[in-house]
């Protein structure tokens, strides 16, 4: 066979190198394209397989023999480009002038578009290239022979662990134990222990209610159908803590038994206290239908109704939302009498595992 | 320049190729590797187009995320926005907000070129998780999952959930009343989980929601953990696919143990280079034009507001559906509690992931068929397997349409409550609706061999060599005995009907002449 700087000076067809076997050598001559199995996934010392035709040819352009069309497609691809070109300097311009947005959404579009244009017409009219057909190659499995290998070498240290079944049930547990002794400190400081923290919200006894600019609020704040989120005084940022007061009128509110006394009465109307986290997923429970007296959770759409007890009418929520029993102090503002109770259908929010 | 010239020319270029690349061959004994790299074939059906805008969209996800991140601020701290050198904007001016959202607000309107970062960074998500979603679905209706490729769905399933999990975190870094509303589920179906639930929320959060501790969290999770691992997941995806190369759709002279396509080198890495280039065009159009998440609008999040029409980025609306769905129910037992958010927001998505994860073997137990395949089906072939999907694909869409119901309910003129309540029988009739029609739809086709879309074929007969007929579109090789009433021509075999196994796809139209025959 000839040598490499043979075939560099010879590069012409080696029709003959591919035997009427369709066994190929194995040297380094430069076979036409379609015959060399290397560009076809063939191993060199298989036959060639019966499924990939020989002499595929993929080395051809779209313009290749219409000189006018190559030059009409440069030009297409040069003008693409162009527009890459002109709108990079413009994306600059577009800067330095108020960076509006629109402008520079168009002109990277046009910048990355123009590119992404031209390379795909190269690609298409001057790059060589269509669909050809080749071997899979030995992809699928390994021989019998390596297969048999590979077990061997596993199992010589399979073996080895096999003969000392003592150790080994010994390393199993400690190497367990080991990644939990390691895991279990720094997962354990990722965050408190939640104890009853669900349990509690920073209402308390005698606790004033303050809307969302710190002001206390006296019941006569509340016009009927009025509603008011409030917050006990000084802990605005409190997730659990949000409570609406309702100035429910003369609508015919009915007390729950162990609940009587927990609202406001008076001249003014009948204010209630319901907390505003949903006992769903914890969204605030903020919109109220005045009319049917319902509140609806804007997040799922969950629906309580307030005349009774905020018990959810509609959507997933499954549980009323809790009463805080709340009077006035000696200066006539609203105060939380506790914090929400059990009776109160506390805990707030949704539920947990050792809610109960 | 004469042809002399040239063939001189391209000697001269081939052998200063040739030494360059003995140079690397001395040093790594690559060319054998670099051969079958270059003549990699890639199949040229368009829907596998699709995995390549995934990858496109992540590239440009990270190089405008590296941007995002130099002036993102991870913090919590309650700062009152005011008036500064630059840009402001004015309805904020005055209000308390998270530091987070401060560095959002000024990125947007302060630091040039900064909002459309952010814009082309969230379209590029948004379509990011449709070339994922798209690409699955490819996979799955025409059986690319089956062996050997069961690795390789589960690493992209695996992707899927870590992809949406990444726009999710990334949607809530801006401590907006959107995000911090979703926050704020999470937080809640966390806490539901049975036993852990309340520590594990405990944990991730720091304490009690909101606390402070979760946003520079959060950050460091969008930031680095998920990008880890989505780089290292996308990684394995490709070198897997590279080895075991693509699944190719069924055709003339096609079998299983060859490949047809395009090589990769040139026109085809060309050709994914500007696929890639107009991915960004149309992302950077976006950015530009169409305004997403504009969170100065939301306002800073607090804990006891909330806006009407919260939804989330598309790919999670089925999740919020399902929790909007689910009725009022949950368990109390022995002073225990189940929530209820953990059903629709937990064990409903682990059931349908667990079912996705399986699918590879349980569809190799529906049709016995535990063989390797490189051929794919037409969906059509498996009319079970499509119904299977069609009906995932209408209960996904009935969960999407529950989390607008708010939405929905305002432009329609409804009732939220009655759409809620179409919505949930919609779970069930849809997907047994969807399975029927799309049941019966692939044995029509089958019967017709018709396309889907375009006009109806027939007429033109080949006559192979071997003496068999066939008409054009009708390549339907199956092995599992779905015959299709042309059961004259074999499969697996080289057709020699067309020189070089170049006849026209199954689905063309008419036989269309193929370039440089």
């Amino acid at each position: 066979m000839s040598n490499i700087d043979d075939e560099l000076t010879h590069p012409g067809p080696a029709e003959t190198t591919a035997g009427a076997d369709g066994h190929v050598p194995a040297s380094s001559v430069r076979l036409p394209f379609g015959r060399n199995p290397r560009h076809f996934g063939i191993d060199p010392s298989d036959p060639w397989p019966a499924d990939v035709p020989m002499d595929q040819d993929d080395t051809h352009w779209r313009f290749e023999n219409d000189p006018k069309g190559a030059k009409r497609a440069e030009r297409r691809i040069a003008a693409c480009w162009t527009v890459t070109l002109l709108a990079s300097i413009a994306v600059c311009v577009v800067y330095v002038t108020g960076a509006n947005n629109q402008l520079a959404g168009l002109c990277y579009g046009l910048a990355f578009g123009g590119l992404g244009v031209g390379m795909i017409l190269w690609a298409r009219d001057l790059l060589p290239g269509h669909e050809v057909t080749a071997s899979r190659g030995h992809h699928e499995v390994s021989s019998e022979g390596y297969r048999v290998a590979v077990a061997e070498s596993f199992s010589r240290g399979t073996d080895a662990i096999a003969r000392r079944p003592f150790v080994f049930k010994i390393l199993a547990p400690a190497a367990g134990l080991l990644g939990l002794g390691t895991l279990f400190g720094p997962v354990a400081s990722l965050g408190p222990r939640p104890h009853t923290d669900l349990y509690k919200t920073k209402w308390g006894k005698g606790t004033r209610a303050v809307d969302q600019d710190g002001n206390p609020i006296k019941p006569t704040d509340l016009p009927v159908n009025g509603i008011l989120t409030v917050f006990p005084e000084g802990y605005m940022d409190d997730a659990l803590s949000p409570t609406l007061l309702i100035n429910v009128g003369d609508s015919d509110f009915k007390v729950q038994p162990q609940r009587a006394g927990w609202n406001l009465q008076g001249p003014y109307g009948n204010i209630v206290a319901f907390s505003k986290i949903c006992t769903h997923a914890a969204c605030p429970a903020s919109l109220y239908n005045v009319q049917r007296h319902q509140l609806i959770c804007p997040c799922h759409q969950s629906t309580f109704d307030v005349l009774d007890d905020c018990r959810p009418v509609f959507g997933p929520a499954p549980r009323s939302l809790a009463q805080l029993q709340i009077s006035t102090n000696s200066d006539g503002y609203i105060i939380s009498v506790s914090d929400y109770t059990r009776a109160g259908g506390g805990p707030v929010g949704p539920g947990f595992w050792n809610r109960g | 320049m004469s042809t002399t010239q040239e063939r001189a020319a391209a000697q001269k270029r081939f052998a200063l190729a040739k030494s360059g690349l003995d140079t690397v061959d001395e040093r790594f004994a690559s060319s054998k590797w670099l051969v079958s790299a270059l003549d990699k074939i890639f199949p040229d059906h368009w829907s596998f187009m699709v995995g390549e805008i995934a990858m496109d969209s992540l590239i440009i996800l990270i190089a405008t995320g590296i941007y995002l991140a130099l002036f993102y601020v991870p913090s919590s701290t309650d700062v009152v926005y005011a008036p500064t050198s630059g840009h402001v904007y004015l309805p904020l001016v005055g209000q308390h907000m998270s530091e987070a959202y401060q560095s959002v607000i000024n990125l947007s309107f302060d630091v040039r070129f900064g909002l459309i970062m952010r814009q082309a960074h969230h379209w590029a998500a948004l379509i990011f998780l449709a070339a994922v979603f798209f690409h699955m679905c490819r996979i799955f209706f025409t059986g690319a999952f089956r062996k050997p490729r069961e690795i390789n769905w589960i690493i992209g399933l695996a992707l899927w959930q870590i992809v949406s999990l990444e726009g999710f975190t990334g949607y809530s870094l801006p401590d907006d009343l959107l995000s911090g509303t979703g926050i704020r589920v999470i937080y809640s179906i966390v806490q539901s989980i049975p036993l852990v639930g309340t520590w594990l929320a405990y944990a991730l959060w720091g304490g009690r929601f909101p606390g402070s501790t979760f946003i520079p969290r959060l950050f460091v999770i969008h930031e680095f953990l998920f990008p880890l691992a989505i780089v290292g997941l996308l990684t394995a995806h490709l070198m897997i696919l590279w080895h075991q190369k693509h699944t190719d759709f069924p055709g003339p002279g096609k079998t299983e143990t060859n490949i047809r396509g395009s090589r990769v080198w040139p026109q085809y890495a060309m050709k994914a280079g500007g696929l890639m280039m107009l991915t960004a065009s149309v992302t950077f159009l976006l950015a530009g034009f169409v305004q997403i998440n504009p969170v100065w609008l939301y306002g800073p999040y607090t804990t006891y507001t909330v806006s009407a029409g919260s939804q989330p980025d598309w790919y999670l609306g089925w999740l919020d559906g399902s929790v909007r769905l689910w009725p009022h129910w949950e368990f109390r037992s022995f002073g225990h509690e189940i929530p209820n958010p953990f059903f629709p927001g937990l064990l409903i998505p682990s059931i349908l992931f667990g079912i996705m994860f399986a699918w590879p073997w349980i569809d190799k137990w529906i049709y016995k068929d535990y063989g390797p395949h490189n051929l794919l089906d037409r969906p059509r072939d498996k009319p079970f397997r499509t119904g299977v999907g069609v009906a995932a694909g209408m209960f996904f869409t009935d969960l999407t349409l529950a989390c607008a119901t708010d939405l929905l309910a305002n432009n329609l003129h409804v009732p939220f409550e009655r759409l809620i309540e179409v919505l949930q029988y919609g779970v069930f009739v849809g997907p047994i609706a969807g399975f029927v029609v799309a049941y019966w739809t692939c044995l029509h086709l089958q019967r017709t061999d018709a396309h889907p879309i375009r006009r109806p074929v027939g007429g033109i007969i080949y006559r192979t060599a071997s003496g068999g007929y066939h008409t054009v579109g009708d390549v339907h090789h199956d092995d599992h005995g779905h015959d299709d009433g042309h059961g004259d021509h074999g499969h697996g075999g080289p057709h020699s009907d067309t020189p070089g196994g170049q006849s026209p796809r199954h689905d063309a139209p008419t036989p269309e002449p193929v370039a440089g025959d």
